[in-house]
């Protein structure tokens, strides 16, 4: 045995051992990295999935004509103007006639969601002879006490309720006139003050309008600029400098064209704030080079025998290219389509710079109305000091990752299906 | 008319013209004995049709409404006597609201002085000339341009050619689209922030330690001037970043290495995929993690062995935008590394080496710049990031180094100067556009270095 290999074996040991330790090291940072993922999902998933169902408080409600101060039910002012919670006061007290003094009274009252009156409203203009009669009704509760009985043993003691609302509530939940419903106000109102009654369907709207308005417009753009520049750009300065400028673009962070639409998409065209017309400019320009850049890989990626064959039957160079070279890079394009209106979904920091951070009631009816996005609604709840709307927040998050990865999915499934082999 | 009914009737008007175009060259073929006497096919003929129809009504739509608002206004204004000229941009936007709200109804005209009602009026009464006009100058564009294309159609027309050279300056047009962006970012940026100059030294704004927006209300308050020393915010941002990069680069890259060099084809198959998930989740599902879920747990943790943490602390804010970027390190890092050609790891392997050997002193050395060039891709990234920052990392600034203080970052200070109502022309907005510019610019060298690097290291092996 040589000396060379004596001193080569001596060291083996320690070598091998260093392979492993960096084996290791590989294997620890992958799993780093999933368990963030998995942090991340369960955190949200524990925080949110209690935000999809409420309380429900059971009361015997009297539709007094007199407490209600409606005499005509068919009268729509009349209706609009009824006294509802003065009915629900009346319920309570009936329920607890222990409850006496000013301060206590406000307490109870406090039980009841203050938009359950609407519930009462839309009952009696379906049903007329409601009034006057009285009938068992499941309320909707107030998010305190929706908290409270969602909580444990534990953290019941850190709720905001007193402790006379607190026996209130429990006596309620043993005798069995509280139950749990899911949460269709999530699906089917607006942002509002109450956390009980507020949803997500007016975000998700805004963001269907935004989306509509970014798929519009920069779809076509987006494919224009790929063909010009895969198959008709001259090699010349001015081409190099549209590439240099789509790169550029595609690296800039994403708040600066907030900074573009607030200066010239609002302060020189004098578009109005908040509205999804404005946001889907933004998120266009903010895409376009994503588009832009998948877009010319489907192009490139068609081979040019398909182009010479065209070519040598007669047809012109722009009959090559729509008739033959864009039917075959379609695929390759919607699947770009699809990442990057799944980027445009997601963002939040231009449209914070264009005013989409209103607090909007309402459903926004097209892209001209005023609206906030699905991403700035989770936004602004996150940074609501009411607990409650944590849990709607994460809520919101599993809508929003729902709708993120279908559209990836349906990203990767058309990229199998469609993608052809050359 | 309404904008939106002009264009379905446009819509209309432009299909009536392709359909005709389309008859006429039918037409002109019959008596010729068939399309094949034509120089284009019908298709063609109709479609220049169309675009005669199409465009120039189009175009003068588009500048139309683009600058009809801002001329009404002028001319509005204008109209108004001495007395009631608005004299600086305050005044000017508080006119123009009030006589807008005049002009729609919400203030009745008891509540202002006569001639800003007579202005609303004359408000109105323009708004109403323009559309009016607007429609009128649309309709007769539409029909001359309709009426021209079919007047000139012909056997011998080049109508493909035609129609093809519109199509390729369309698509050119919007190929710069890109550069017109740029243009724009850079156009309002640089305005903006020479205007915050004007009030502001650069001198202060680049080095002044003091930051503190908030310009008072009235002259004789303290501290009313605001300071806008910004070098808190680039600490801050720097701060941030580091702890990210911190995180995010020996992760990022030993995934990217594993994956590349040891990984089974199962293995690679999931992991990669489930590290790419990390990159498509939105920045603000991130932020809400950091905020809510991170930060009191690093408090927690702080108070636990006696540390004093700040509830925004640097640090959560940090790793979770460490985290964000893992799966942008790991990618740009696996390219470069699958780039180094097969033969340098068979002659490493074959002269004895091992294989994280190879990889340390062969395969490392020979990706070193295009990894550095990821690094600076993700760095930017880093100082880019807004949603994480906005919610995770504090408002105030502070400059300090200590990753357990809250620090601001230069993104959450344009978001909390510009959120909120606010008229367009104080020093606090126009602060937004400086450090939008710092952002743009900084960013921008990053990117275009980075670029560089890695396509100067593609050249090498291809």
């Amino acid at each position: 045995m040589s000396e060379t290999t004596e001193k080569v074996r001596k060291t083996l040991a320690r070598r091998y051992r260093a392979e492993k330790r960096f084996k290791a090291f590989g294997i620890g940072s992958i799993a780093i990295g999933l368990m963030a993922l998995v942090l991340l999902f369960t955190d949200i998933i524990g925080k949110g999935h209690s935000a999809f169902v409420e309380h429900e408080i059971q009361l015997p409600i009297t539709f007094d004509a007199e407490v209600l101060d409606i005499s005509n039910p068919r009268d729509e002012d009349e209706l609009n103007y009824g006294n509802y919670q003065g009915v629900i006061r009346d319920a309570l007290a009936e329920r607890f006639p222990s409850v006496e003094g000013r301060q206590d009274t406000r307490a109870l009252n406090q039980l009841v969601s203050t938009g359950a009156g609407y519930a009462l409203r839309d009952m009696l203009r379906e049903d007329p002879s409601l009034l006057g009669e009285t009938r068992t009704l499941w309320l909707l509760a107030d998010d305190d006490v929706d908290l409270f009985l969602k909580a444990n043993e534990k953290q019941r003691e850190d709720s905001r309720l007193n402790a006379k609302q607190r026996e209130w509530v429990a006596e309620l939940e043993a005798s069995g006139e509280t139950r749990v419903v899911f949460n269709q106000s999530l699906f089917s109102y607006g942002d509002s003050r109450e956390p009980e009654q507020a949803g997500i369907l007016g975000a998700i709207l805004g963001s269907l309008f935004t989306m509509i308005v970014t798929l519009v417009l920069s779809f076509p753009i987006g494919v224009a600029a790929a063909v010009y520049l895969e198959e008709f750009a001259p090699k010349n300065k001015f081409t190099d400098f549209i590439e240099v400028n789509i790169n550029n673009l595609a690296a800039v962070p994403s708040i600066i064209f907030g900074l573009l639409g607030l200066a010239v998409i609002i302060g020189l065209f004098g578009l109005p704030r908040s509205v999804p017309l404005v946001g889907g400019i933004v998120l266009t320009l903010m895409t376009l080079p994503t588009i832009i850049i998948s877009s010319r890989a489907a192009i490139k990626a068609v081979p040019p025998s398909i182009r010479q064959a065209a070519l040598g039957l007669g047809a012109s160079k722009m009959q090559v290219v729509l008739h033959h070279v864009l039917p075959l890079a379609l695929p390759g394009m919607l699947t770009g389509a699809i990442i990057g209106m799944a980027q445009a979904l997601g963002e939040t920091a231009p449209l914070l710079m264009i005013g989409m951070v209103a607090f909007i009631v309402d459903l926004p009816a097209g892209p001209l109305d005023a609206a906030t996005v699905l991403p700035v609604q989770i936004y602004l709840w996150a940074d609501s000091p009411e607990q409650s709307f944590e849990a709607l927040a994460s809520a919101a998050i599993m809508v929003l990752l729902a709708f993120l990865i279908t559209m990836n999915t349906l990203a990767v499934v058309l990229r199998k299906r469609l993608e052809r082999r050359w | 008319m309404q904008t939106g009914n002009l264009l379905l009737l446009l819509v209309v008007m432009v299909a009536g013209a392709y359909y005709l175009g389309h008859r006429r060259s039918y037409a002109l073929a019959r008596p010729l004995g068939g399309i094949r006497h034509l120089h284009s096919l019908p298709f063609y003929f109709a479609m220049r049709s169309a675009m005669w129809c199409a465009i120039p009504a189009m175009v003068v739509l588009a500048l139309w409404l683009a600058f009809d608002d801002s001329i009404i206004r002028q001319q509005v204004l204008a109209s108004l006597p001495q007395q009631l000229q608005p004299t600086d941009a305050s005044s000017y936007n508080l006119t123009l609201s009030k006589i807008q709200n005049v002009a729609s109804g919400a203030l009745p005209t008891s509540f202002v002085e006569p001639p800003i009602a007579e202005a609303a009026q004359r408000l109105q009464s323009l708004k109403q000339t323009s559309a009016m006009a607007l429609t009128v100058v649309v309709i007769v564009l539409c029909m001359l341009g309709g009426a021209w294309a079919w007047l000139k159609v012909s056997p011998q027309l080049r109508a493909r050619q035609q129609v093809e050279r519109v199509l390729q300056t369309i698509f050119m047009l919007c190929a710069t689209v890109a550069i017109l962006t740029t243009v724009g970012i850079v156009l309002s940026v640089l305005f903006e922030s020479i205007r915050f100059f004007g009030r502001v030294p650069v001198t202060d704004f680049l080095f002044g330690l003091q930051w503190s927006p908030q310009t008072a209300l009235r002259a004789d308050q303290v501290a009313s001037g605001g300071a806008f020393g910004a070098v808190p915010l680039f600490m801050g941002t720097l701060l941030i970043s580091a702890i990210a990069l911190l995180v995010a680069v020996p992760v990022g890259l030993m995934s990217a290495i594993y994956l590349a060099e040891y990984a089974s084809n199962r293995v690679r198959t999931v992991a990669k995929p489930a590290l790419e998930v990390l990159a498509g989740v939105p920045t603000v599902v991130y932020g809400f993690f950091a905020a809510l879920t991170v930060a009191p747990f690093i408090r927690g943790l702080g108070e636990s062995i006696g540390l004093n943490v700040a509830s925004e602390s640097a640090l959560a804010a940090g790793l979770v935008m460490g985290i964000m970027i893992i799966p942008f390190v790991s990618s740009l890092a696996d390219d470069v590394i699958t780039a180094v050609p097969q033969a340098m790891r068979d002659g490493s392997l074959g002269l004895g080496a091992t294989k994280s050997e190879t990889i340390k002193k062969v395969i490392f050395p020979a990706a070193l710049p295009g990894i550095m060039g990821g690094i600076l891709l993700a760095a930017s990234r880093a100082i880019g990031e807004t949603m994480i920052v906005v919610m995770a990392a504090g408002l105030a600034a502070n400059l300090t180094a200590n990753p357990l203080e809250a620090v601001t970052t230069i993104t959450v200070q344009i978001v909390t100067l510009l959120t909120g109502d606010q008229e367009f022309d104080s020093a606090k907005t126009l602060a937004a556009f400086a450090l939008g510019l710092m952002l743009f610019i900084t960013t921008l060298v990053m990117n275009i270095f980075a670029l560089h690097i890695v396509k100067k290291y593609r050249e090498q092996y291809d």
